[in-house]
């Protein structure tokens, strides 16, 4: 089968961000994502889990988005604007898909 | 005063958070789900907003309402002032960090409301059901004013962010929608309506409250274990001398108002009280350099279970000698 190079970027952040993320990335252009919860981790501040967190405030977010290398940069500079002072990773993979028109 | 403070630690209410508070630093495993959690929270808003609307419609509304209100706001902005003051002057917080801590102790805790009409309840004191409303307008006002601290501070807008969209998410969040909307809903259908709801949001009432202050003791220990590293003894020292600063605070400003004593001791527990819902979340959109951990840590973990554990009493206690 045939298929095609994109890029995935994998936001992981602060749920109380997504809403303004998601409205970032629809601004730019991105015509789909997915957000997945994210139950628990570990980085330079220790041990966090969602368990027993209350409210919105400490709950964190994987929002992923495949998109066209060209169209790249942009997404990323709109998201960084929003992100680079909160909790959170942004990566960036090169993935393949098998229909293109989709991203 | 003694005797209302032992009542108040031997209620079964404070006992299932002292149980939850207890299970999380044993590191049990009891839970409740998340999803019951929020259920029992929204429960218990639209019961209190509920009873305030058909308190209101009952009883009508006076000049003290506007006085009240006014005076709620005032002590929502003022509240996070001196709350920076404080904590610039007392401990190591830097200005970022202690503008989000001081806009948690001017906004308030709808649960810690919800805590106090439970006692005030018990011990058969009326409470005037505007309150409710008053509680509702105490939410914002502590956000703008951290908000002017930190850009004072900072000499310009945090980037990014616009203050409208932020103000707008917080008044409307759903803690709020739910009590002002049951209060709205009460006072449309007084009587009628609190005499067709009375098995389900009176009755059931003081069991709910149970079982989601048994929650509340598994989230305020668990906060407490993992922040623990946030307090200092010059932050803990704040985090309880500032709610009784907030009930002399507003204590004062309900002896000028003339308001009844359950009212005051609402007022009173309302400026005591630390949000640890709404505001959280504004912070970390309006102020993300500010660690969450440290604010979250101190309502949560230190000024709730004080004002559930002590503040409750002694902020009834002193609305009677207010009143008196």
């Amino acid at each position: 089968m045939q298929t095609f190079p994109k890029k995935r970027i994998e936001i992981v952040v602060e749920a109380p961000l997504l809403r303004r993320i998601t409205a970032r990335l629809a601004e730019t252009g991105v015509g789909g994502w997915t957000v997945v919860p994210v139950l628990a981790g570990h980085g330079q501040h220790g041990d966090w889990t969602a368990e027993g967190q209350i409210g919105t405030a400490s709950q964190m977010v994987m929002l992923i988005t495949v998109v066209d290398a060209v169209r790249l940069d942009a997404v990323l500079d709109g998201v960084f604007a929003l992100v680079s002072r909160q909790i959170g990773v942004v990566t960036v993979s090169d993935v393949a898909v098998v229909r293109p028109e989709r991203f | 005063m003694f005797e209302l403070a032992l009542q108040n630690l031997l209620s079964p209410m404070v006992l299932f958070f002292v149980l939850g508070l207890a299970a999380a630093l044993a590191r049990s495993d009891l839970t409740v789900p998340e999803a019951v959690a929020k259920l029992l929270a929204l429960y218990l808003l639209m019961a209190i907003g509920f009873k305030g609307g058909a308190e209101v419609a009952h009883h009508g509304v006076d000049g003290t309402l506007v006085a009240t209100l006014a005076a709620g706001i005032l002590l929502s902005f003022a509240t996070p002032v001196l709350a920076y003051a404080i904590l610039r002057g007392t401990t190591r917080l830097d200005p970022v960090n202690a503008a989000a801590v001081a806009a948690h102790y001017g906004s308030i805790s709808a649960v810690t409301l919800v805590a106090v009409t439970g006692v005030l309840t018990q011990l058969g004191i009326a409470w005037d059901g505007y309150m409710v409303a008053v509680a509702a307008a105490m939410e914002t006002p502590a956000i703008v004013a951290a908000l002017l601290i930190a850009r004072g501070r900072s000499g310009g807008d945090e980037p990014g962010e616009s203050r409208g969209a932020l103000l707008r998410e917080v008044a409307f969040n759903g803690s709020i929608v739910i009590l002002v909307g049951a209060f709205l809903i009460g006072a449309v259908t007084g009587a009628r309506g609190a005499g067709l709801l009375k098995p389900f949001l009176v009755d059931a009432f003081p069991g709910v409250l149970c079982l989601f202050l048994l929650d509340m003791g598994l989230v305020a220990g668990r906060g407490l274990a993992q922040g623990r590293r946030y307090l200092s003894p010059a932050v803990t020292g704040f985090a309880i001398v500032m709610p009784l600063i907030g009930a002399v605070l507003a204590g004062g400003l309900a002896w000028a108002i003339g308001l009844s004593k359950g009212s005051t001791a609402v007022l009173i527990t309302l400026a005591a009280s630390a949000s640890y819902i709404a505001v959280p979340a504004a912070m970390r959109l309006a102020l993300p350099q500010a660690n969450p951990a440290v604010a979250l840590t101190l309502s949560l973990g230190v000024t709730f279970p004080f004002n559930l554990l002590v503040g409750i009493p002694l902020y009834i206690a002193l609305a009677g000698r207010i009143t008196a």
